[in-house]
């Protein structure tokens, strides 16, 4: 199964894979070889890439749409980045401050942007952060 | 009649600026580059999305549950986001640009309101009297969706709202390094007709196809600007690269006669002196 992750500025990932677990608005969902054509929204979280024989890869995604069909998964990110590429201190300040607009709400705070980030922000920690500390055990796929 | 001397330094002036134009154009060129570049790391993105969203055009839908970003109205106000470079040396560009978009501005029924990005078409905007809504300025020379999404959103806010009936952007497209047209595109109502017909795929939507068109048309509005912005920076540097080779050359030109020049006059004053000395010494004898 060949996965792309796409975004509007470059071509993030192009594999094959034999799974993915996304971050679907209503749920995680995973995806195997010969899923049904699917289109669905995705919300900020960790992608999961599943490849035979090698450990699972994280990707943040802050959201956008993944689509299934004949056998391909596009995924179309607002942004995604690989361990590698995220900025930890600067996810944790995202975080800090989206928390504290959330906290001491003012007049003119936009709440639901404000989640955003921090799911965003959140996003990111947990995959810069897994890289740090892979789990020891029930890592495969 | 001026002297050696004289020439002498305009010389060296004009090389001086003749080896400035060669560095702008050398720069533009490789920033051109890099722009196209970014174009076509975009295409899979916009070509997907175009897909998705064709598919999603085809489903049946009731006339109550068209997308507001669809939904067509009386065109009783347009915005128009004109995008121009920041900065000049560009040769014609920004005249033919903002030529273009006062013809818009003109030849258009309703009125219209305008959205600049670039300082020279701010500049322009201001000077004719148009209604300015907002000013962008400073947009990096390798924007990311980051840094649109704010002309994204106003625009769609402004939709949304019914302040404007219409929005319609106004870029430089790039055909080529010689030409670049200044385009004027509809960006609000989202038209199908643009979408090419892919064959329904048959998807299975999930959440259904109404939210996830709500979700899909923002990020095509966006992505929309985002090309835009990009066709219009690859322009803006193709145009000032251009500009700069013919100022290059004209320097070198402009060297070139003026040494001619030098030399004349240097001969005829060695000529003079000559003819000095000879009669001098005629009148000796």
């Amino acid at each position: 199964m060949k996965l792309e992750i796409v975004t509007a500025e470059r071509l993030v990932y192009s594999e094959e894979v034999s799974g993915v677990v996304a971050p679907g608005i209503e749920g995680e969902l995973g995806i195997l070889p010969h899923h049904a054509p699917l289109l669905t929204i995705l919300k900020p979280g960790e992608l999961r890439i599943m490849k035979q024989g090698q450990e699972d890869a994280y990707l943040a995604v802050s959201g956008g749409f993944l689509e299934v069909m004949a056998n391909r998964v596009v995924v179309l990110a607002d942004t995604a980045e690989r361990a590698e590429e995220i900025d930890e201190a600067r996810a944790q300040a995202a975080m800090k401050s989206a928390q504290e607009r959330v906290t001491h709400r003012a007049a003119d705070v936009d709440l639901e942007r404000a989640m955003a980030s921090i799911q965003r922000a959140q996003a990111r920690l947990k995959v810069v952060r897994r890289r740090r500390h892979p789990p020891q055990a029930g890592g495969g796929g | 009649m001026a002297n050696v001397r004289t020439i002498r330094r305009r010389i060296r002036s004009v090389r001086n600026t003749a080896k400035i134009t060669k560095a702008m154009q050398m720069i533009a060129a490789s920033k051109m580059r890099r722009a196209q570049l970014s174009t076509i790391a975009g295409r899979p993105y916009a070509q997907k999305i175009l897909e998705v969203l064709a598919d999603l055009m085809a489903q049946p839908a009731e006339a109550e549950d068209i997308h507001p970003l669809l939904r067509k109205r009386e065109v009783k106000s347009i915005q128009l986001i004109h995008i121009t470079p920041d900065r000049g040396l560009c040769g014609g560009l920004v005249s033919n640009l903002n030529r273009a978009a006062a013809q818009f501005v003109l030849g258009s029924q309703a009125p219209v309101r305008v959205v600049t990005v670039g300082k020279k078409g701010r500049d322009f905007m201001v000077r004719t009297g148009r209604d300015v809504k907002a000013v962008f300025t400073g947009m990096p020379d390798r924007p990311g969706i980051a840094d649109i999404s704010a002309i994204a959103r106003l625009a769609i806010d402004d939709y949304t709202s019914g302040q404007v009936d219409r929005v319609v952007v106004s870029y430089a497209e790039f055909v080529n390094t010689a030409v670049q047209r200044p385009v004027v595109e509809q960006l609000l109502p989202v038209q199908p007709a643009e979408l090419r017909a892919g064959e329904a795929v048959g998807y299975i939507y999930e959440p259904a196809s109404l939210r996830v068109l709500g979700a899909l048309l923002p990020r095509f509005v966006e992505m929309q600007i985002y090309h835009a912005m990009l066709e219009a920076i690859a322009s803006e540097h193709s145009a000032r690269m251009v500009a700069m080779r013919n100022a290059t050359d004209n320097a070198n030109e402009l060297i070139d006669s003026l040494t001619l020049l030098m030399n004349k006059v240097r001969q005829e004053a060695i000529t003079k002196e000559l003819l000095d000395i000879v009669g001098g010494v005629a009148a000796l004898e």
